[in-house]
C-alpha cells in the first residue's frame, strides 16, 4: 500500500508517453529483448500507473493468445 | 486522406500492406473491414477475459472508436512494432476505459478519506504497531503537505481505488492530467517524509 500511495521512485513516463510507446515495450518485453531499456521510465511508470498497468497487460495477453 | 508512408525498409511484409491498402483509394475499403473485423475480435477476447461475460455493444463500441483513432492516427505509425500490435493498443485502450466505466456506473466517487488513518492502517499488511510513526507522518503530509485537489486525487486512486479514467470522466479532465496531479502529490509526500526524517527505500525490481 506504502508504494501505491507514494508512488515509483526515479523518471518515468506520462500517460501518453506510455500509450505512445507501448506497443514497442510489448514487442521487445515478448522477443525476449530488454524492455526497460527499450524504453527508459516506463516501467516505473507502469508501476505507478494501474490504467496504464491494465492495458500493458492487456495487450500482453492478447499477443499471447494470437501466438499460442 | 493523404498518408506518410514510413520508410518500406522499417515496415515488416505484413505491416507494410496494412498500411499500404489502408492508404489506398482503390483497397481502402476492404481494408478497414479487415482492420474492424481484427479490432472486434480483440475487444471480445478483452471483454472475456476481463469479465468473462457477454458485452457485445460494449465491444463494437470500442472497435468503433479505436477504428476512428487509427484512421486518423495512422500518418503517425513509424513501425516501432508490428501494425497489428499498434493498432490492438487502441481498441484495448476503449475496452479497459469502457469496463471500468461501467463497473462504476451509479456509484459516488469516494474522493476523501473520512479516517484517513484507519484506511492506511486497513492497507498495511505489516500492522500498526511497527507502522505507526511512519503512518502518522503519512497521513499528516496527505492532510498538510497536498493542495485539496492533490489530495482528493491521491486518496481517491491510491487509497480509495477509483480507477483514474473514471476520476478523470467524473472531474471534467484526462487521465494523462490526473496523473501529472498524482505524480505531483506523490512527490511532495515523499519529500514531506524526507524532511521527517524517514528515509524511503529504493524499491526493489
Amino acid at each position: 500500500m506504502i508504494d501505491r500511495v507514494l508512488g515509483p521512485r526515479g523518471p518515468e513516463l506520462t500517460c501518453e508517453q506510455c500509450f505512445e510507446e507501448l506497443d514497442r515495450y510489448v514487442e521487445v518485453e515478448m522477443t525476449g529483448g530488454d524492455p526497460d531499456a527499450a524504453v527508459p521510465g516506463m516501467h516505473a511508470h507502469l508501476r505507478g500507473c494501474p490504467a496504464c498497468a491494465d492495458d500493458h497487460e492487456s495487450l500482453v495477453a492478447l499477443l499471447r493468445a494470437e501466438r499460442a | 486522406m493523404t498518408v506518410v508512408l514510413p520508410a518500406p525498409d522499417v515496415l515488416d511484409q505484413e505491416s507494410a500492406e496494412w498500411v499500404r491498402t489502408l492508404a489506398s483509394p482503390l483497397d481502402s475499403d476492404a481494408a478497414i473491414a479487415r482492420l474492424y473485423d481484427l479490432l472486434l475480435r480483440a475487444a471480445r477476447f478483452e471483454i472475456h477475459r476481463r469479465r468473462g461475460g457477454f458485452h457485445d455493444d460494449l465491444a463494437y463500441q470500442a472497435a468503433d472508436d479505436a477504428l476512428t483513432a487509427i484512421l486518423a492516427k495512422l500518418d503517425t505509425y513509424r513501425g516501432a512494432s508490428r501494425f497489428t500490435t499498434w493498432a490492438y493498443k487502441f481498441v484495448l485502450l476503449e475496452v479497459g476505459v469502457r469496463l471500468r466505466k461501467r463497473a462504476w456506473e451509479g456509484r459516488e466517487i469516494p474522493l476523501e478519506g473520512d479516517a484517513l488513518e484507519t484506511r492506511l492502517r486497513g492497507r498495511t499488511p505489516q500492522g500498526a504497531a511497527e507502522m505507526g510513526e511512519f503512518l502518522t507522518a503519512l497521513r499528516d503530509g496527505i492532510r498538510s503537505a497536498l493542495t485539496p485537489h492533490q489530495r482528493e486525487v491521491l486518496v481517491a486512486i491510491t487509497l480509495n481505488d477509483v480507477p483514474i479514467d473514471v476520476l478523470a470522466d467524473r472531474l471534467g479532465t484526462t487521465r494523462g492530467a490526473l496523473y501529472k496531479t498524482l505524480h505531483d502529490a506523490r512527490h511532495k509526500l515523499r519529500a514531506h517524509l524526507a524532511a521527517g526524517g524517514f528515509a524511503l527505500e529504493e524499491e526493489s525490481e
